[in-house]
């Protein structure tokens, strides 16, 4: 027992990181199937088991394999495995804007993916994503760029646990990124590279030529954004972990009814509100603190 | 082991349908019926699909389509053949185009009788070619099937048709 406890102490990085690899994809689906019922609740009825994204992805885990290419194979694989690094790095403490690009990355892979097969609606897809990516990247390099004019540090584990919480300093920040989550939770109105619902519509797109087990990586991943997503919404009142997660329960809860409340949008739209009403709200967030900060700075 | 069942994810196919069936079972598909509490998703697309949909009486042009919709589920898969078109012909029996049943190209599940079927029957059929779908996932081999006793038996060719 105190072998074990001293290893635990002596690896503790690793040992978080890899319990953050297990915990992860479990809250995440945890989470999913609660969006299910709660979507199910308000639309009056209702609903699957709690368990569903279990049920599903290990029904697609016992499909037989096929796939259109090797490449696609490998994609989906490297979406998946980029997507895991993110969150070692994230356990770890390490460097938020190389976490950024990090799943950035992740997404690209996915992108590659559907545009490695010749099927229209898959590269249609690729490209919605792409817009998507255009559309809510500047907001999290804006996140990144607030913490490190509050804190002057990029690495995770320099920031100090307890001070003003995170949400006092970026409250609009924090609103642009609600945004964010909208559009990488693919709900409405931003689901136009690929949806929860909508099956049979183009906007499924990306996800389309893949099946069985390639996409059960592919939801597992989605089970793992979804986890690190509410994670960092936790993080804006980190010296009371408590309090945090009411933020992300809160924050959770908004996505769900915002999902019901609002039909789909055009892609374009989604790129023209992304660049003025959030992007406005986090660069005069970003503005105030380095006016504030101005004399310790320059 | 009844959790291998839970997800029956469904594609729709029109066979030379009269539409009735089809709109039946999207209507069945509504919140009103809310098929999702039996983890029914309907996807629209073959390859995530484990549950194929088939209603109308097939005929020569589609057979085809049938088939290649079917081969682009991956398997373990189950047919779902709805309304009393794809086990018989239903009132399109003996016509010189149609098949008059949907076991003449794939091997069906599932006979949902009914012309339409009611959403009841519909989501019935659907849980019921799930528990066969988790028995093909345990490599069981789920019984024979027989068609709906109550069909439309079509009427004989008179003699001087021949």
């Amino acid at each position: 027992m105190e072998a074990l406890l001293a290893f635990v102490v002596a690896w503790k990085p690793y040992v978080l990181a890899a319990a953050a690899l297990v915990v992860a994809p479990v809250i995440g689906a945890l989470l999913m199937g609660l969006d299910r019922i709660l979507t199910a609740r308000i639309q009056g009825r209702v609903g699957p088991p709690l368990l569903q994204p279990f049920y599903d992805i290990v029904k697609l885990l016992g499909k037989a394999p096929i796939a259109l290419n090797r490449v696609q194979v490998v994609y989906a694989c490297l979406h998946l495995a980029l997507m895991m690094l993110v969150v070692v790095l994230l356990a770890m403490g390490q460097d938020l804007m190389m976490i950024l690009f990090v799943h950035a990355f992740s997404n690209i892979a996915l992108i590659l993916g559907g545009m490695s097969v010749r099927s229209p609606y898959s590269r249609i897809g690729s490209q919605r994503q792409i817009m998507q990516m255009l559309a809510y990247e500047p907001i999290l390099v804006l996140m990144v760029v607030g913490i490190y004019l509050i804190f002057g540090t990029f690495q995770i584990s320099r920031i100090p646990a307890g001070g003003v919480p995170l949400l006092v300093q970026l409250p609009l920040v924090f609103l642009a990124f609600q945004m964010v989550i909208s559009i990488k939770l693919q709900k409405s109105p931003f689901d136009v590279s690929t949806s929860h619902h909508a099956h049979q519509e183009i906007v499924k797109g990306i996800t389309i030529e893949y099946s069985g087990p390639y996409l059960a990586v592919i939801e597992i991943t989605h089970l793992y954004e979804t986890c690190v997503l509410f994670t960092v919404v936790a993080l804006f009142w980190a010296p009371n972990p408590l309090v945090g997660l009411l933020l992300a329960a809160l924050s959770f809860l908004f996505q769900i009814v915002l999902d019901n409340a609002c039909a789909r949008l055009t892609t374009m739209w989604m790129l023209r509100y992304m660049w003025t009403l959030p992007m406005v709200l986090a660069v005069s967030n970003i503005a105030w603190l380095y006016l504030r900060n101005g004399a310790s700075l320059g | 082991m009844a959790k291998l069942a839970r997800s029956p994810w469904v594609v729709h196919y029109n066979c030379n349908s009269c539409n009735g069936c089809d709109i039946e079972f999207l209507a069945c598909l509504t919140p009103m019926y809310d098929a999702e509490r039996f983890g029914v998703l309907h996807v629209g697309n073959p390859k995530h699909a484990d549950v194929l949909v088939v209603t109308g009486s097939v005929n020569h042009r589609n057979a085809r389509v049938l088939r290649n919709v079917y081969d682009q589920m991956p398997d373990p898969k189950v047919v779902v053949a709805l309304g009393v078109c794809t086990s018989s012909g239903g009132i399109f029996a003996g016509c010189y185009n149609v098949f008059g049943g949907v076991e003449k190209v794939l091997p069906v599940d599932v006979f949902v009788p009914g012309c339409p079927p009611r959403p009841e029957a519909i989501l019935d059929g659907i849980v019921k070619a799930a528990a066969r779908l988790g028995a093909k996932i345990r490599g069981e081999t789920p019984p024979p099937v027989e068609k709906p006793k109550a069909a439309f038996q079509p009427a004989a060719v008179p003699e001087e048709k021949k």
